[in-house]
């Protein structure tokens, strides 16, 4: 039983999630994370202001559903079946030390310096989590998909589309990283 | 009834992804510092099975659970909204270090501050749709 509070390696991970992705083909959805925040932007009346979000929403309730046991999944797993931590590569864990004073890779599932409660107290660290928040949904929504909709989906219907968008995906994601990041953390 | 299927494929869902600490904030910093291959190891074994699996369904015409065609519908022709699109999600998901599927995990985990996360998320889509017919498509 030891396996299940082990880390699943990535060669556990990937066909699990390439086996959601065909799960909801079998039933005549696709796989996609980020539509369900159109979803619920309609289900609260936001079809009011813009016609993105006049649509028959109620139609696409089941991934609302899938975001609920997206939620019951991660409070199962992070409760049951692990300790809550993650190893990385020393060389990057020792650079977040020195660089930005995160010492808690090895020891937390999220850095407490961004996620934890204390940090809830800090203006700086709110506008750093509602921005990113911010881009992702914007972002998202503004390429027609996610991670899972396109680097999952899309690539594996091989849509140069997703291509795409996986590779502005990347760009933005090491921009981030090595250009912003110095200049925010 | 009908809803149970995405009740339960979500909760695994769910599971997977805190497993394999793909919702972790720093899994996804390694990943852009190429500091390990198990992000990359993640997505690519992913993408190999759906590339073969998708091929497959295409081939045999296999059809979904009902009769009806499987959702593999090609998406509009364009450069811009992919691309822009794309850049500005990498943007948030490096900043947030977490991804709209993963957020979700995180708040099922119990960390409050994904909250503010996930309202951000909310509000970016709102805005998107508001601005929708000014931007580039």
């Amino acid at each position: 039983m030891n396996w299940i509070y082990q880390p699943w390696p990535w060669y556990v991970a990937g066909p699990l999630i390439a086996l959601v992705m065909f799960v909801l083909l079998f039933v005549g959805k696709q796989f996609g994370m980020s539509s369900n925040l159109r979803t619920a932007c309609a289900a609260v009346g936001a079809g009011k202001v813009s016609g993105f979000f006049k649509f028959d929403w109620k139609a696409e309730r089941w991934n609302l559903m899938v975001v609920l046991g997206a939620i019951i999944g991660g409070f199962i797993a992070s409760n049951y079946m692990s300790d809550n931590t993650v190893e990385i590569n020393p060389e990057v864990a020792q650079q977040l030390a020195i660089d930005y004073q995160i010492t808690s890779a090895g020891e937390s599932y999220l850095p407490p310096e961004i996620f934890g409660p204390d940090a809830l107290s800090d203006p700086f660290i709110i506008a750093v989590l509602l921005i990113g928040g911010l881009l992702v949904g914007f972002g998202a929504r503004y390429a027609g998909g996610c991670t899972s909709g396109h680097a999952i989906s899309g690539l594996s219907n091989l849509q140069l589309p997703s291509l795409i968008a996986v590779i502005g995906f990347f760009i933005g994601g090491l921009v981030m990283v090595h250009f912003l990041y110095p200049l925010i953390f | 009834m009908k809803y149970i299927i995405y009740l339960v494929t979500g909760i695994f869902f769910g599971i997977v992804m805190f497993k394999s600490e793909a919702a972790s904030w720093f899994r996804i910093y390694e990943m852009f510092l190429f500091g390990s291959f198990h992000m990359y190891g993640i997505i690519g074994s992913a993408l190999v099975l759906g590339i073969i699996g998708v091929q497959i369904i295409k081939r045999k015409n296999i059809k979904s659970v009902g009769g009806g065609e499987m959702s593999l519908k090609p998406k509009n022709k364009s450069v811009a909204r992919y691309l822009i699109g794309g850049i500005i999600f990498g943007l948030g998901w490096a900043l947030a270090g977490a991804c709209p599927g993963p957020m979700y995990v995180l708040a099922g985990a119990g960390y409050a501050s994904i909250l503010i996360v996930i309202f951000g998320a909310v509000l970016g889509t709102f805005l998107y749709g508001l601005l929708k017919h000014k931007l580039p498509h």
